[in-house]
């Protein structure tokens, strides 16, 4: 029998039963559909991440006190010690390394921001002037903290757009006196209206210079050093610099954890990637329940059409022609459908993107071509028996039937 | 031409066994018109599947143009069916989603022939068989005589040396079915072999050759050779 006769012959029997080949192939189709939305929101939330990280700069290395150990108790605790607390002297001298383009110390808290009779509770960056760049801020109305020397204490400060409404409403904050904690800050600036950046909402917060947060919060030490690197192939090396000086600086101990963005982003990148697998293969469940259904419907086919296949056998059609037959109905179901699921997945990601601009949900090409295998594999396989009972019955007595 | 020596056929009826054939004798030559008649259950219908090779006998040794065609793989059984013998049927039994002209050429299909030389060969035996305006129309679309008519074009379709019908009137009112007796004793006469199961006296009467069954066994034969 020639292919062309047995694919003609299996469209006419899919073409013949025009519901039931419908429903077989929606159950198909939604099955790769899934995998391929499911697969593309967890992508989608990957390059998300990817390009939250991508839009702080990507040769970022930030510097914490204390040394994250995996194994054993607080460090320092055997030596009854606490770890070393970061200074703003430890930022200062990182200023020194050549790849280095800015150093960004970083101090944070919480304090009561008061202007006339409002107040709020807010959270206070100290910081320098560069921490607009590293952190890839803007300034809507004014200008952002002065550069100078980082241990002056400036009594100026720079607030948050949702900050700004709150306290002053309409009226434009330049030049009007804050009350932080226990002492008075002229705003200079405003921040652009931003909203979240990696779990700090940057329309609440306050910033201060760095010296001054210390002595509003009484604390000399800083929260974490944010060291932005000239070029991104220097970021290994710089590191290196990073925790040779400050081991120097430390009398010889490494009690610090240097980070490099790049690593953060790999651990998230991997943890996303694990979540598109686990997305998608929890949808491939839905593919084997699509594969069963078709053999449970081949079989049907087979007892309804036992007079046929007697007659198939009658008119000189072998067992193998008979198999060959019921399988390249299935094998045609199985492409179509997995073809029409392929196809709705990418309009289901394609309507995912239009409601949620910000999640670049593409299916990844490994998962599409994934679920189009495994969609043809499993009508394929789920096929192998009823062909395997159709090829089996005895023509007399599937004749006998009338 | 063909050549059934001790043939048995047992069916196992729960612990039970029914014999639908015992000892069946019969030798049949090309071109001959043989009518097998007998009430119902008397194995006349085990006997045609057997020598259509829809089914296997017990015992017994069944030659087909002189060959030993029982212990053959259904592979090449289904070969032979496809090359010797054609069928027709009670039910008719077309496949109903195809149109007449595909159902007369699903053999020629089967056995691989290319589309180009499929298309004369159909055309020629719808002309012949008188439903070349029916050829699109789906079985639905047809009267039980043009059916019957699709369904012996298709057993004609590769030239078989035999055609086995099996009560092929008996779905048919009175008319329409001697006009297809009519269609299978053409057929005889242009040397095909004719083998007609029916339980109707009038009919079989017309073979030159009839042939009673009894009890699974041959009653009698007008034509057998004496032993």
């Amino acid at each position: 029998m020639r292919s062309a006769d047995v694919a003609a012959f299996a469209w006419r029997s899919l073409s013949g039963y025009r519901l039931r080949t419908l429903l077989m192939l929606a159950a198909m189709s939604m099955g790769v559909g899934s995998v391929v939305v499911l697969t593309s929101l967890g992508e989608g939330a990957r390059r998300y991440v990817r390009n939250k990280f991508n839009s702080l700069g990507s040769n970022l290395i930030a510097v914490f006190p204390g040394r994250a150990e995996t194994a054993g108790g607080v460090p320092g605790a055997l030596v009854g010690r606490t770890p070393r607390d970061l200074t703003l002297d430890d930022a200062i001298a990182l200023e020194r390394i050549r790849a280095v383009r800015r150093v960004a110390p970083l101090t944070v808290g919480s304090a009561e921001v008061a202007w006339e009779d409002r107040s709020r509770e807010v959270p206070v960056l100290g910081s320098t002037a560069e921490l607009l760049e590293v952190r890839h801020l803007a300034v809507a109305q004014g200008r952002f903290l002065p550069p100078g020397d980082p241990r002056q204490p400036v009594s100026v400060c720079v607030i948050g757009w949702k900050v700004r409404q709150e306290l002053f409403g309409t009226r434009s904050p330049l030049g009007e006196w804050v009350r932080i904690g226990d002492r008075r800050f002229r705003v200079i600036g405003v921040l652009e209206r931003q909203g979240q950046s990696l779990g700090l909402d940057i329309d609440e917060i306050v910033v201060l210079p760095v010296a001054s947060a210390q002595a509003v919060f009484n604390l000399p030490s800083l929260l974490r050093i944010l060291v932005e690197v000239r070029e991104r192939e220097d970021v290994k090396a710089a590191r290196l610099e990073v925790l040779r000086i400050l081991r120097d600086r430390h009398e010889g101990e490494e009690d610090i954890t240097v980070v490099t963005q790049d690593a953060v982003l790999a651990t998230f990148d991997r943890i996303l990637l694990a979540l598109t697998l686990a997305l998608g293969a929890i949808a491939s469940i839905s593919l084997a329940v699509a594969g069963i259904l078709i053999m449970n419907v081949m079989l049907i086919a087979v007892s309804q059409r036992t007079t046929e296949i007697g007659l198939l056998k009658a008119i000189g059609a072998s067992p193998e022609q008979i198999r060959l037959l019921f399988f390249a109905e299935a094998a045609v179901l199985s492409v179509l459908g997995a073809l029409v699921g392929a196809a709705l997945g990418e309009l289901g990601s394609f309507a995912i993107r239009q409601v949620y601009p910000e999640l670049p949900a593409f299916a990844p090409a490994w998962a599409v071509a994934a679920a189009l295998a495994t969609a043809v594999a499993t009508g394929i396989l789920f096929s192998l028996l009823p062909a395997r009972r159709a090829a089996r019955l005895q023509p007399a007595l599937a004749l006998a039937r009338r | 031409m063909i050549r059934l020596e001790h043939i048995h056929r047992t069916f196992p009826v729960g612990e039970a066994e029914v014999q639908a054939l015992r000892d069946v004798n019969l030798d049949l030559q090309a071109g001959e018109y043989v009518s097998i008649m007998g009430p119902s259950g008397s194995g006349k219908s085990t006997l045609l599947n057997i020598i259509g090779l829809l089914d296997r006998p017990t015992g017994g040794v069944y030659r087909l143009d002189g060959q030993d065609v029982t212990g053959l793989s259904d592979r090449q059984q289904s070969q032979v069916r496809r090359e010797k013998v054609g069928f027709v049927f009670q039910f008719f039994h077309l496949v109903p989603r195809l149109s007449a002209a595909e159902n007369v050429e699903l053999p020629l299909v089967l056995a691989g022939i290319s589309p180009e030389e499929r298309a004369p060969l159909v055309g020629r035996l719808l002309e012949e068989f008188g439903i070349t305006g029916r050829a699109h129309h789906r079985p639905d679309q047809l009267s039980g005589g043009e059916r019957q008519r699709v369904a012996i074009a298709r057993a004609m379709v590769m030239r078989p040396a035999v055609v086995l019908a099996d009560e092929p009137t008996g779905n048919l009112d009175q008319t329409t079915g001697k006009e297809v007796i009519h269609l299978l004793e053409e057929l005889n006469g242009k040397g095909v072999a004719v083998l007609l199961v029916t339980h109707d006296p009038e009919l079989g009467g017309r073979a030159r050759r009839q042939v009673r069954m009894v009890d699974g066994r041959i009653h009698s034969d007008t034509g057998a050779k004496p032993a």
